[in-house]
């Protein structure tokens, strides 16, 4: 340290100034360097990868630049409708998740912290075993000479056994449980930060409790909901195993044809070209969300 | 002013018998009070005392385990509080951050169906009582925490409440700031006349506002009174202890009645048998004597070990030890007159006590 002081008094204009700068600097740099390992994984795995599908969705049959991967998409009836069933099981999934998540959420933000944590765990647990075995289970629930069909025959509530899976319904109940904790972690903590006294004052200034509820805790629960609908959707977009077999071949969504292309056609170039045009169709979605309900903010929440 | 119903019908606040337990606790213990049509009266405690808890079952918040509350002749123990008819500021403030400045004082003027120009002119004129005018249209983010405050007291009186309750407003503001607020509390509070329950554990702030003070601790009602009462006749050690300055000491009594203290005569207990008595004397009251001067009809005099003397801006305290382990806290002006600023640490000196500044209280301990 006595060679930076005397080399500081020398050189910079004040007592140390030069010294103190290459300090912060030396700080900067080692903080900066601890993002450097996770860098490195994102550009080997994610960046590389991903350019090389953006590459070879642009290549025709011939090994020559071509649009032919994308002119297909218009061409074919099919791959509109596998958009638009894509688009469709994510957003009834979402509202399916907000109508089951938010009343819970607001449950548990109303219960003491102890309580609300043993309540949370119980949200949580299916979230930690494994995809499939949920979607398994989901399958023996659901299906034709299932418990639940079993039971609600025994009872009396209806006589055929109905259609629980294999179809759009099987897929929605499957992904509305999978995606439940998504909306509802996001979704607590942004009603556990709305202060009591909002309530308070609100009713306080003559608000019954239907009126402070949608006057002000609703909006100030709207940044979390948001959020939390947002990942919902997004990871929708992209999801493979529950439709897969809870849909039953019926329910093709965009992964799910991915995977039907490279396994039957080995056609690298149109999955590829499904891959990117999800990707943008998820980007443009964030980016309106982000310009409507500056969801930023939600997500980082910043004030 | 001239149309808005505050200032002409405020109400007296009349409760009874309320209690609020948690566990074993009492948070409230049977405590009777009553506030007077229009006055300004804050509940004075420190924290856990029950006094917001007492706040809150006025607003109608927190629900007690029993007792009564009348506003008026209504009795109002079993309404909730959106019917309440009371204005409050909260510690938070708890102002909407969705709304603008207008929209959160407009709010109760628009759940209770008054629209459009009536509403505006009604946010402005609440702006202009706590000279806010021209900041409607401001988010509440965008305002200093003066301003904040001032807005919350806006919302609270716009729509005319005859009650008006206050959660420590001032107590998130800078002390310069929170001292003009007081001021200008009192001036509104004078204004709109209306009938106002104020809650802090600042002393100075309730000696200040106040037209009476309610001492709370642990759950009960220790003193109501004037600020000048509660200073100057605290009922017990608690009061004495809590507001303001002092040094107690414990006295004797003699067979006559007399009260002692190191034999000299400082009060009387009359008739009254067996009790301790305790000696409060204010720093501020107490003063440097002339050496060698002694006790006589008009003052006390005691003599001690100057301590320490701690220059604290516009005054000095001063540290006496009138024996090994007593010691008397002086505490005078920095004026060019002030006394003692001669005198050295180690030094002999005598502190005299006008006998009229003289304060005794009853079954206290010692502090």
């Amino acid at each position: 340290m006595a060679r930076a002081d005397a080399g500081g008094s020398r050189s910079g204009k004040h007592l140390h100034e030069a010294a103190l700068k290459r300090q912060h600097a030396r700080e900067q740099w080692s903080v900066l360097s601890l993002v450097v390992p996770a860098m490195i994984v994102i550009v080997l795995i994610i960046l590389i990868p991903l350019s090389w599908l953006f590459y070879l969705s642009f290549l025709g049959d011939d090994g020559g630049f071509s649009l032919e991967n994308y002119h297909k998409m218009t061409q074919y009836k099919s791959y509109y409708r596998i958009f638009v069933t894509t688009f469709q099981v994510s957003i009834l999934t979402t509202l399916a998740c907000i109508a089951l998540g938010y009343p819970l959420a607001f449950f548990l933000a109303q219960l003491p912290p102890r309580w609300a944590g043993v309540f949370m765990l119980a949200v949580l647990l299916p979230f930690w075993t494994s995809l499939l075995v949920r979607t398994y289970a989901w399958l023996v629930l659901l299906q034709k000479r299932g418990i639940l069909n079993e039971f609600a025959m025994q009872v009396g509530l209806w006589e055929t056994p109905i259609k629980l899976v294999h179809n759009l319904t099987g897929t929605l109940i499957g992904m509305a449980h999978i995606m439940l904790p998504f909306l509802i972690l996001p979704l607590y903590n942004a009603m556990r930060k709305i202060d009591k006294d909002m309530m308070h004052a609100a009713a306080n200034l003559g608000a019954n409790p239907i009126n402070a509820f949608w006057r002000v805790y609703f909006p100030l629960s709207l940044p979390g909901m948001v959020a939390g609908s947002l990942i919902v959707f997004v990871l929708c977009l992209g999801f493979y195993v529950t439709p897969a077999v809870l849909g039953g071949g019926r329910v093709i969504m965009v992964s799910n044809h991915i995977t039907a292309i490279l396994e039957n056609q080995f056609d690298w170039g149109a999955a590829s070209a499904l891959g990117v045009v999800l990707l943008v169709a998820t980007t443009f979605t964030l980016y309106v969300a982000a310009r409507l309900f500056k969801f930023d903010a939600a997500l980082f929440g910043r004030d | 002013m001239t149309d808005a119903p505050q200032g002409t019908t405020a109400l007296p606040i009349q409760i009874r018998d309320l209690t609020k337990r948690y566990g074993s606790v009492h948070a409230l213990n049977s405590v009777d009070l009553d506030v007077h049509s229009g006055e300004f009266l804050t509940l004075l405690g420190p924290s856990g005392s029950g006094k917001t808890t007492l706040l809150m079952a006025i607003a109608g918040f927190s629900r007690p385990d029993s007792g009564s509350i009348r506003f008026g002749e209504d009795e109002v123990i079993l309404t909730p509080p959106h019917k309440r008819e009371v204005g409050m500021v909260f510690q938070s403030y708890a102002l909407f951050p969705h709304m603008n400045v207008a929209d959160n004082i407009g709010f109760p003027l628009k759940l209770r169906g008054i629209s459009g120009a009536e509403r505006a002119a009604r946010v402005e004129e609440a702006l202009e009582t706590v000279q806010l005018s021209g900041f409607g249209a401001r988010n509440i983010d965008q305002l200093s925490g003066g301003q904040r405050q001032r807005v919350a007291l806006a919302r609270a009186f716009v729509f005319g409440p005859r009650i008006l309750l206050m959660d420590e407003p001032l107590s998130a503001l800078d002390k310069k700031l929170r001292e003009r607020m007081q001021i200008e509390l009192k001036h509104l509070h004078r204004k709109l006349g209306v009938t106002t329950v104020y809650v802090t554990h600042d002393q100075r702030e309730a000696l200040t506002m106040s037209d009476r003070v309610a001492v709370i601790n642990d759950g009960e009602l220790i003193q109501l009174d004037t600020p000048e009462v509660i200073y100057n006749s605290p009922a017990n050690a608690f009061v004495a202890d809590f507001i303001g300055e002092s040094t107690m000491l414990p006295l004797t009594r003699d067979d006559a009645g007399a009260l002692l203290f190191r034999g000299q005569v400082v009060g009387d207990a009359g008739t009254d048998q067996g009790r301790d008595w305790t000696l409060v004397m204010r720093p501020e009251r107490l003063f440097f004597a002339d050496a060698g001067a002694e006790t006589d009809d008009q003052t006390i005099v005691l003599t001690g070990v100057l301590r320490e003397a701690v220059f604290q801006g516009e005054s000095e305290m001063a540290l006496v030890a009138i024996d090994d382990d007593t010691e008397v806290a002086v505490r005078f002006g920095t004026s060019g007159r002030a006394s003692a600023s001669g005198s050295n640490a180690g030094d002999q000196v005598s502190i005299g006590l006008d006998r009229n500044d003289v304060i005794i209280i009853p079954d206290g301990q010692a502090v």
